[in-house]
Parts: C-alpha cells; structure tokens; sequence
C-alpha cells in the first residue's frame, strides 16, 4: 500500500468516512431518525447541527441514517450486479456458440430499455420493499457488468494457459472461477467503484420519483425530495443530501481511478 | 585512417525499473560500451535476450526506448557528440543521417497507408529529396532488393506484401535518405529460414553498393558472421569480445563466446522404429471452419514409444494444424488418428480422461501457456491432483520431484510465472507435461522463443526426460538444427502435404528432393561465405518470393 496518490488518499479518506458513518449510525446521530424534535425547517443551531427538516426532525440524523439506507442499498445491489454479471459474462466467453449469442442479445435488448423508466415501470406494479428494490437494481445493472467481464473474459479465453486447462479435461467452472476469474479481477473491480457511484445515483433517483426508499424511512434521494419545497424560501435543506451525494461520488471515483491505473500499468506483465 | 562514421565511448544507459513489491529503482544495462564504425563497414552485434544490444543500437539515433536513459558516455556521429546535440538537430539525425529497420516490418508499417509514401516519407520530410527524386530513387533500391515489379510495389499496402518482401521496402526505406548509418535490429529473425537469405543478401548487396556503415543487431551469430566485417559480443550489457569477424568465428578468445560458436553441439543416435507406433495419423485432411480449402492434405505420420518424430516446416506448411488435429482442437475433414491401440474421438470433448492425459502439449511461448495468477506449485500440482487425486503431502513430495528432474528444485514451488526467466518458464511448462505421466508429448515451437543457449538446456533437458520417462516427442519446428538435434524420425511439410518422411538419416542425406534441399541449404552455416555459395547452388526459389 505504499506511493498511494494524494488524490487517492482523500478519496478513500472520505469513502472510509461515509461507511463508518452508516455503519455506527445509531451511535453517532444526535436524535431518533423519525423523531419530531423542533419547529419546521429550522436553521442550523448548536441543537440542530444542520437545522430541521419539513416536518421539524433534526436533519443531520435524518442525513446519517439516510446514508446508512442509501449506502447499504447500493452496495448489496452491486455485489448482486458483480455476481451475477460477471458470472455470466465469462460464462457466455467461455461457453461461446449460441450460449453467448442467446445471453449477449438478450442483455443487448435489456439494454435497449432506458434503466430508469425501466425499473420504474417494474417498481410500478411490484410492492417497493428494500429487497424488491436491491434486486431491480442489482438485475438492471448486471447488463453494464455482463458486457465488461464478456470483452475482458473473450481476452483471456484465448490465451494458451486455458487452452491447457481445456485439453486437461478442466469442467467449466474450473475454467471460470480458477483460469479466468483471477486474471479478469483487477479491471472487474475498478469498475465495481463506478458502478457503486451509479447504484447511489440510481437509489437516490428513485427515492426523489418516489418509487424508491418509503418514508418515514430516510434515505439521501428521500430527504432532497422531502425539502425541496423549501428551496424555494431559501432554505438549504435540500441541498445538505446532494453535497453528500456529490461528495461520496467524487470520493470514490479517486479511488477507483487508482485502482484503474495500478491495473493498466500492470497490464504489460500480468505480476 | 578516416574518421569513423560512428564512434562509441564508454557509453552507459539505465533504466528505471518498478519490481512489484518494491521500491523503483535505478540500474545499470549498459556497463560502458565502446567501438568505432567506419564508412562501408558493418559491425554485428550480438549477445543473449537482456544484453543490451537493441538498447545500444537505439542510443546511436541518441534514443532512448520506454523509459531507458543514456546515463553517460559520448556518442559521435559524423564528428559531433549527439548525446550533447539540441533536440532540433537530433531530429535532423534520425531518419537523416542515422536509420532504423526493425525487426518486425508487419508491425511497423503503418497498414492504412501504401508503401511508396512511407518509404519516401523521411527523405522527403527532412528536405533531402523532393517527392519526384525520392520516388525514383525508391523504385532503384527496390529493385536493388530484388523486389518484384520494382516500379509498381509502392503503391501496394503492407498486407499486400509477404513477410519477408516487407522487410526489404523496410530495409529500401532505410536506405531511401542516403543515411550514412543503419541500425538494423534483428531485421531476419521473424522470417523463415530460406527466406531470411534472402534478405540478408539483398541487405549485404544494398549495404556494399550504397557504401553505408551498418549496426547489425542478432542473437544469431551464424547470420552475423555472413554480413559483418567486425563483431562484437555482449553479455549483460558489456563487451566480451571485439574482433574482427574471422577472428570471433575461427579463434574466439572468451568462454561464452566458444559456447555460442559450438552451440546445438548435442549429439542424439537415432533409434530405429520398434514395435507398433503409440501415435498414428492416417490420411487426415483438415480445413478450417468456414473456409473452403484444406490446409492439411492426406497426412500420414507415425510416432514410435519413446521416440521423436519431428515436423519441419515454414510457416503456413500446416506442422501447426496438425497438432490442433491430434489434440482435438480441430476436428479433421476426414482420417483418423489412433493412440495407443484405440482409435482418438476426432474432438476433444468427447476424449476420454485418460486420452487427455496421455496426450499432453507443451507450447511456443511459455508465458502465455502459464495462469500468471498461480505459483508454479499451483500449475504443476493440478494435473496430479485432477488425474491422480494426490493431495496434501503427497503432491507436495511428487511436485518437489518434477521440480527436481527439470532441474529447478523446491525453491521454485511458490513463485509466480512472472518471476522466472524464459528458460525456466519452459522447464516448468514441460514439469506440467511430464505430471500427467504422458505416452506422448506435442512440443510446438518450445525453444523458438529462446536464446539459442537456453534453448540448447532445453533440448538437452527433453532428451534426458525422454530416456527417464520413456515419452515419445512430436517435435513441431521451423529450425533444421534443433532437428538434427533431437529427431529419430523426421516428416518434412510442404503447403499441408509431407513432402518428405521417414528415418532422420534417410531425410537427411541425399538425394534431396528440391525443398528439402532449399531448406537444408537456408540454414545459416558458421561460416564466412556461405551465404554467396547457398545463393550460387540454389535449386528453387523460396516461397516468400
């Protein structure tokens, strides 16, 4: 972990930040996540660290138990997209014929379908829970994933190492899991920080459409879209979200954009 | 004496490197390299892989290549120090006075533009010509390489041209600007043997009729001696010896040079065919998918337990797809292949686990044949472990023996691909082979990609394991001198057909029918003249042509 950039050290600094935030949330919020504890939409006082919201709780717990919502949403639904878009992007790679061909057009056409109105569409006529809303992401977003692991996997797949391990007798899942896998992760996982980006997006998307985090739960998406109505008057409530929302998404960019250098660098020889 | 053309002093060039796991650091490659080069001379320099002979050759267009620095040392041209030059009048150099031919021509050119405008392109860029002067002038020396139709070539694109045929418009490009020096790095290593004579002979013409000096980078020192007047020899980024050419092949002072004149030295007695053959091809033809002509036409081999049948061929003969055939990877049109007493499923897929296993493949480059993410633990505890179920200590005690007879040790057992040289790669590509206790192994070009003392270890340490082993070899190359090697059996292919088959004393003495004779006769001969006596016997012309 040594000659880490400056901008990666303040990207995984505030990454680091944002999680522990949402992990120890119960112990770091001054006040209950629902709880109406002042007037509406006070300002920012020693009581209120960032005043109150539209219907008088306090605005800084709603934020760090919104991020613990909006974060535990966006990472579940990536590990879903990553296994099961990375799974069967190599699959298709090394399966070849018309496995691939059936699974590539079918994520071709999935694509086709505008994400959002896509999942809004589902959302619409499925019961929005917290699971319900994890697998529509996680599923849409495995399309994006899928066509990543299929191009770096059809690399791989040519080489003479897994050309060994197929005249060996090697099943597939050796192949994928053993041969590939481990060669395909280092570009798969700089993605994964993209991705994450994208899912906070998308949760957050959702959550403001209404379609997404049900209230009195909190999540960042959920409180701009409960504030929004104070812009208005000058009140700033809404914004306080969005700067987390943007902060995060800068934060870990820098991260996965160290991580994408160190992988391109090593691409001459593999070590 | 005149004053040379290119004058080296105590030249040092370092390099940055980045292990992984550690702190970057600066070393040395070039440990203070001198010599002098006069006009219409050419020097050969030649060394191993990592012995700094590219790097050398590029510091004299004052160059450095990805991240390799000129560290100190003076570099005169033409009576000025480049090394102290402005940028400005370095690019007046390159591509002016000092030019380039690199090894590979097909890589270089760039495919989206015709020939004509590359070849012409520096001489015109650096005011040396106008663009009428320059054509005719590269039509001249395209015809002084011996290039068909000289006055219409250039308006062909690269891929419109053969190999070798590439190598000599990269050569006419050189040659365009009236430079006084070119570097010509490895210029005949990719091509064929009996093509690569004839671009050493047309680079030897073109140099002795345009009375340029020439830097000529090989690791072959059999080419070297055919077009050098002096050679020197580099090892780990210094001079060994510096002579004149007949001095370095006739009485060579070092050691390491010795060795690299008495290499391929292995002495191998054939053995005469035994019993029934382990492996046999019968009448197989075989195309590939979606294309409508065979590229192997009714091929009929046999190999005997524990011996060696070699292919020879030049690329395109079809040696390559005949061992797709026998593994499986390309199911033939039609014919059989039998293993063993049983006939092989034409696919691999539906072979047999122990059909996979007695047939084991070893490839040309090693670094590809290797999972770069598993130590060679990992790579070679697979096979025992699928095929035999060893586990836990036993395959430990079983790897530490494969490690042992090819010579590496246990040492080895937790490092990565990645940190091993060339040689060792093979040996444990062949420990991977050897794990599956084959009756028969195909070896696809092994030592090709390998200094040719490496090699030699290689050859040495596959003749060895035949004998403990008792494994029959189908030895797959282009090189006639791993051939004598090696073979007891020899199948020489020509365009998809054996042209010649049968006992390697039988292919090898004559008479020779007129390929095996053009191919026996390509290769290069440790001798001064022998290129002039091989162009002055020659039977048919090569296919390259």
């Amino acid at each position: 972990m040594k000659n880490i950039p400056i901008s990666a050290l303040v990207g995984l600094f505030f990454t680091a930040l944002y999680f522990l935030a949402a992990i120890f949330a119960p112990l770091l919020a001054p006040y209950g996540m629902a709880e109406v504890v002042g007037d509406v939409w006070e300002p920012s006082s020693a009581e209120f660290l960032l005043g109150t919201d539209n219907i008088g709780r306090d605005l800084l717990s709603r934020i760090i138990y919104g991020g613990r919502t909006t974060i535990f949403i966006a990472t579940v639904a990536t590990i879903l997209s990553f296994t099961t878009g990375s799974v069967l992007g190599i699959f298709a790679a090394v399966a070849g014929g018309w496995v691939d061909q059936l699974l590539s057009r079918f994520v071709d056409l999935l694509m086709s379908i505008p994400t959002l109105i896509f999942a809004l569409v589902v959302l619409s006529v499925t019961p929005v829970t917290v699971p319900m809303l994890i697998l529509v992401m996680g599923l849409l977003d495995s399309t994006r994933v899928f066509r990543l692991a299929r191009a770096v996997a059809v690399d791989i797949e040519v080489m003479d190492f897994v050309e060994a391990a197929r005249l060996r007798g090697e099943r597939t899942a050796w192949i994928i899991f053993r041969e590939i896998l481990p060669n395909a992760l280092s570009p798969l996982v700089a993605e994964m920080g993209l991705r994450f980006i994208f899912m906070v997006l998308f949760v957050s998307t959702l959550s403001f459409l209404g379609l997404g985090v049900q209230p009195p739960e909190a999540d960042w998406g959920g409180i701009v879209k409960e504030n929004k109505d104070g812009i208005v008057y000058g009140i700033p409530a809404a914004l306080i979200p969005a700067f987390a929302i943007a902060t995060l998404a800068i934060s870990v960019n820098l991260v996965a954009d160290w991580v994408l250098n160190r992988t391109t660098s090593l691409k001459g020889g593999r070590g | 004496m005149s004053e040379p053309i290119l004058k080296v002093r105590n030249l040092k060039i370092g390099a940055t490197v980045y292990p992984p796991g550690e702190k970057p650091h600066d070393i040395e490659i070039v440990h203070g390299v001198s010599f002098d080069l006069e006009r219409g001379k050419v020097l050969g320099l030649i060394g191993e892989s990592g012995a700094g002979k590219s790097t050398i050759g590029l510091a004299s267009m004052a160059y450095g290549r990805g991240g390799v620095e000129i560290t100190g040392g003076e570099v005169w041209v033409n009576g000025r120090d480049i090394l102290q030059s402005k940028m400005r009048d370095i690019r007046k150099l390159r591509g002016g006075e000092v030019t380039y031919v690199s090894q590979s021509a097909a890589a270089s050119f760039n495919p989206a533009r015709s020939i004509m405008e590359q070849v012409i392109e520096a001489s015109v860029e650096q005011g040396k010509f106008s663009k009428r002067d320059a054509e005719a002038r590269a039509r001249l020396l395209f015809d002084k390489l011996g290039l068909p139709d000289p006055d219409n070539i250039g308006r062909r694109y690269p891929h419109q041209v053969s190999g070798g045929q590439l190598q000599r418009c990269m050569t006419a490009l050189a040659l365009c600007p009236e430079p006084d020096l070119v570097v010509f790095d490895e210029p005949t290593t990719a091509l064929d043997v009996t093509t690569q004579i004839d671009v050493l002979m047309a680079i030897k013409e073109a140099i002795r009729d345009t009375g340029v000096a020439a830097l000529y980078i090989t690791h072959d020192l059999a080419v070297v001696a055919q077009v050098s007047d002096d050679i020197m020899v580099l090892r780990h980024g210094e001079t060994v010896e510096y002579g004149p050419v007949h001095q370095i092949i006739n009485e060579p002072q070092e050691e390491y040079t010795q060795a690299l004149v008495s290499v391929r030295s292995i002495d191998h007695e054939e053995k005469a065919p035994t019993e029934e053959p382990v492996l046999s091809v019968r009448n197989i033809s075989a195309r590939y998918k979606g294309t409508k002509f065979d590229v192997l036409h009714s091929v009929n081999v046999d190999l005997y337990p524990g011996q060696t049948l070699a292919v020879v061929g030049e690329s395109g003969s079809g040696k390559s797809t005949l061992a797709r055939v026998i593994t499986g990877l390309l199911p033939p049109r039609e014919g059989e292949i039998s293993f063993a007493g049983r006939t092989l499923s034409a696919d691999f897929n539906t072979r047999t686990r122990e059909d996979l296993r007695e047939l084991q493949m070893i490839y040309q480059m090693a670094d590809v044949a290797m999972n770069p993410r598993q130590t060679v633990g990992t790579i070679i505890g697979r096979p025992l472990e699928f095929y035999f179920g060893l586990r836990g200590a036993e395959k430990r005690q079983r790897i530490i023996e494969l490690l042992d007879e090819i010579e590496l040790g246990e040492g080895f057992m937790d490092r990565y691909p990645a940190e091993l040289s060339g040689g060792q790669k093979q040996r444990v590509c062949i420990a991977r082979a050897l794990a599956a206790k084959p009756k028969v192994i195909i070896c696809d070009e092994v030592t090709s990609a390998l200094d040719p003392l490496v090699a030699d270890g290689i050859l040495k340490l596959l003749l060895n394991l035949q004998k403990i082993e008792d494994v029959a070899y189908l030895f797959i190359t282009h090189d006639l001198a791993t051939v004598r090697a090696i073979s007891d059996n020899i199948a020489v292919m020509y365009k998809g057909k054996v042209q010649r088959y049968g006992a390697k004393s039988q292919v090898l003495s004559p008479p020779f029918d007129d390929y095996t004779d053009l191919l026996l006769s390509s290769v290069p001969e440790m001798k001064i003249g022998w290129l002039e006596e091989v162009i002055a016997n020659r039977k048919m012309e090569s296919a390259g042509n």
